[in-house]
């Protein structure tokens, strides 16, 4: 079983992420002159999220061939649902001072607390959530469309529109997630503060579990023989169906597996950047992931995982020395892999190994 | 003796074009048929519609006297033992011959059944039975997108035989071949009827030939002749239809 989900590319990112996960906790916490400054922990932290995010579109779009352009939805309403539960921690301690009320709540003139609100002042309640709402979004949205047969392009925008439909309805004041502004001022989780390094730390490791956890549970998935009537569906949908394979509900499965990895990304990403707000359901957003997972390479997982951090790390190093270059360089980026490298960075990474180690066969030979 | 698939009084058009026009057919259990015509008969719509991809303005398909066909889709009539081999060889390029069997080969379909399938010592016994069969064992491990296009059709035979079904649908399977290989399509097509009902649609009177079963002419939607193929080739109607064009 084991050996069935880690191959060789597999075994080296989880041991470079195992040694990231020890390393920068020490060098932040226990290294005397802290080599790792603390904001880089949480800048580290976050690509992982990122990471775990570029994951699960590959799981849907490298494997399966839909190609979502609104998981950052997905992403977005896992952070909203941890943002809530992390609302609901502040209590009394809020600008306002109101018990229950989240400051925005009190500022609108609101009484009482949105039924919808209910129950998040439980972690573990948040923590369900986190998996349950992008669930069922994806479950009722590709219900609909994989039954109606949508596929490649049409697929492609009408998840764009959702993800532009869910922005602009969070924007909103009425619907009660804090509108133009999000959710931001948190205090604490689990009882730790959200500002102090052990905490800081603590999410960068439950990053990197995630991310391992993610990056195993989709080999599981696309090592079996389901994930082989995924590439079948891929490559040739209609010859799945005259197997007797019946399409839509696989693409489902995968669909709302991948929604909840990303809600799951997106609920580790709230608490280490400190703010969750309606611009993460841009729709260029998640046409980023798209880049990530196609920079990396599509259908191999570990590099769309690699793909993100390579994309998030320029983006943070780019921004701060020429800002105005930076979308310039993604989209050159883009351009470049999509004619030079098809199969993405670890793709051409491993032809180069591939010919790196024939050579010296050929010359003994 | 009842028929594996009768159709009655079939007609489907698309935009006013009557792509079937009153078409009615029995298949016995165990026959093997050629179905010939000239470009547009509806030989691809009679496959459709008794697919379930496409449903028929009217009439009636039924599986073994007993089954509505017109009322299921295609993943429920490949279950119930409706295997379709396309015109075009459809295989999963990417995957390797052996799971391109593995995925063919007779299991439940469920989603969750198919996260937790094993390939056991049967499965495993199955696909080299069928690999002996369609010749392609020292190919096993190869992505099928590495197969001639000979290769191809055979390893699409060889799935839908791998889905043990009661009747096989086949398009044009002689397409791309050699002599050689279309006479050896022919006789694997003779030795699998008996057991299962085989339908051929085929273009190539030679390969019809082989097959030496009863011969179905379409035209226009609707049979033109059926007997023999010494008793269809001397119909005048027939000469006419395929000389005329």
């Amino acid at each position: 079983m084991l050996a069935r989900l880690i191959d060789t590319r597999m075994a080296v990112f989880l041991a470079v992420l195992f040694v990231l996960t020890v390393a920068v906790p020490l060098g932040n916490l226990v290294i005397a002159g802290q080599p790792v400054p603390s904001y880089v922990v949480a800048l580290l932290g976050k690509y992982l999220t990122y990471a775990l995010l570029a994951v699960a579109l590959d799981l849907v779009w490298g494997y399966c061939g839909i190609l979502s352009l609104g998981h950052g939805a997905f992403f977005a309403l896992g952070g909203y649902a941890m943002g809530m539960h992390l609302m609901r921690e502040i209590g009394p301690r809020g600008v306002y001072g109101d018990p229950v009320l989240p400051d925005f709540m009190v500022f609108l003139n609101w009484k009482e607390l949105p039924w919808f609100w209910l129950g998040f002042d439980s972690f573990w309640f948040a923590a369900l959530m986190v998996m349950v709402v992008p669930g069922a979004l994806a479950f009722v949205f590709g219900w609909f469309a994989f039954r109606s047969r949508v596929t490649g392009v049409y697929l492609s925008i009408i998840t764009q529109a959702m993800t532009y439909a869910l922005m602009l309805a969070f924007f909103r004041n009425e619907m009660g997630f804090g509108g133009n502004n999000g959710l931001t001022d948190f205090k604490d989780i689990l009882g730790f503060d959200l500002q102090a390094d052990t905490t800081r730390a603590g999410l960068f490791v439950a990053a990197a579990v995630a991310l391992a956890a993610g990056l195993l549970l989709a080999r599981y998935i696309t090592t079996s023989k389901l994930g082989k009537v995924l590439v079948a569906i891929r490559d040739a949908e209609s010859r799945t169906r005259f197997l007797g394979y019946r399409v839509e509900a696989f693409k489902l499965f995968v669909f709302v597996v991948s929604a909840m990895m990303a809600g799951v990304a997106g609920a580790i990403y709230t608490p280490l950047v400190g703010i969750i707000n309606p611009g993460e359901f841009s729709p260029a957003n998640s046409i980023e992931i798209v880049i990530w997972v196609a920079l990396g390479g599509r259908g191999t997982l570990v590099g769309a995982a690699m793909g993100a951090i390579i994309v998030a790390l320029s983006r943070t190093l780019l921004t701060s020395w020429f800002p105005e270059l930076w979308l310039f360089a993604l989209g050159g980026m883009f351009i470049l892999v999509t004619l030079v490298l098809p199969q993405g960075i670890l793709g051409a990474v491993e032809a180069g190994l591939r010919r790196v180690r024939r050579r010296p066969r050929e010359a003994a030979a | 003796m009842s028929s594996q698939l009768f159709l009655s009084g079939v007609s489907k058009s698309f935009d006013g074009f009557k792509a079937i026009n009153n078409l009615s057919m029995v298949i016995e259990k165990g026959e093997l048929r050629a179905v010939i015509g000239p470009n547009g008969a509806g030989k691809t719509t009679m496959m459709d519609i008794i697919t379930g991809k496409t449903r028929p303005d009217e009439g009636e398909v039924y599986w073994n006297d007993a089954i509505d066909l017109t009322r299921l889709d295609e993943a429920a009539t490949a279950r119930l033992g409706v295997g379709r081999k396309f015109q075009k060889p459809t295989v999963i390029e990417t995957l390797s011959v052996a799971d391109n069997l593995n995925l063919a080969l007779k299991a439940d379909r469920g989603v969750f059944s198919t996260l937790t399938a094993r390939t056991g010592r049967t499965q495993k016994t199955e696909i080299n039975r069928l690999l002996a069969l369609i010749c392609l064992s020292d190919q096993r491990s190869r992505p099928a997108a590495d197969l001639s296009h000979g290769q191809k059709q055979w390893l699409e035979i060889g799935m839908l035989l791998a889905q043990d079904p009661a009747l096989l649908l086949v398009d044009e399977p002689a397409a791309g071949m050699t002599d050689a290989e279309t006479m050896r399509t022919a006789e694997l097509l003779r030795n699998i009827a008996g057991e299962r009902s085989v339908v051929v649609v085929e273009h190539d009177m030679q390969f019809v030939a082989a097959l030496g079963c009863k011969v179905t002419v379409l035209h226009q939607g609707h049979v033109l002749a059926e007997g023999s193929l010494d008793h269809v080739s001397a119909n005048p109607e027939v000469v006419e239809v395929y000389l005329g064009r």
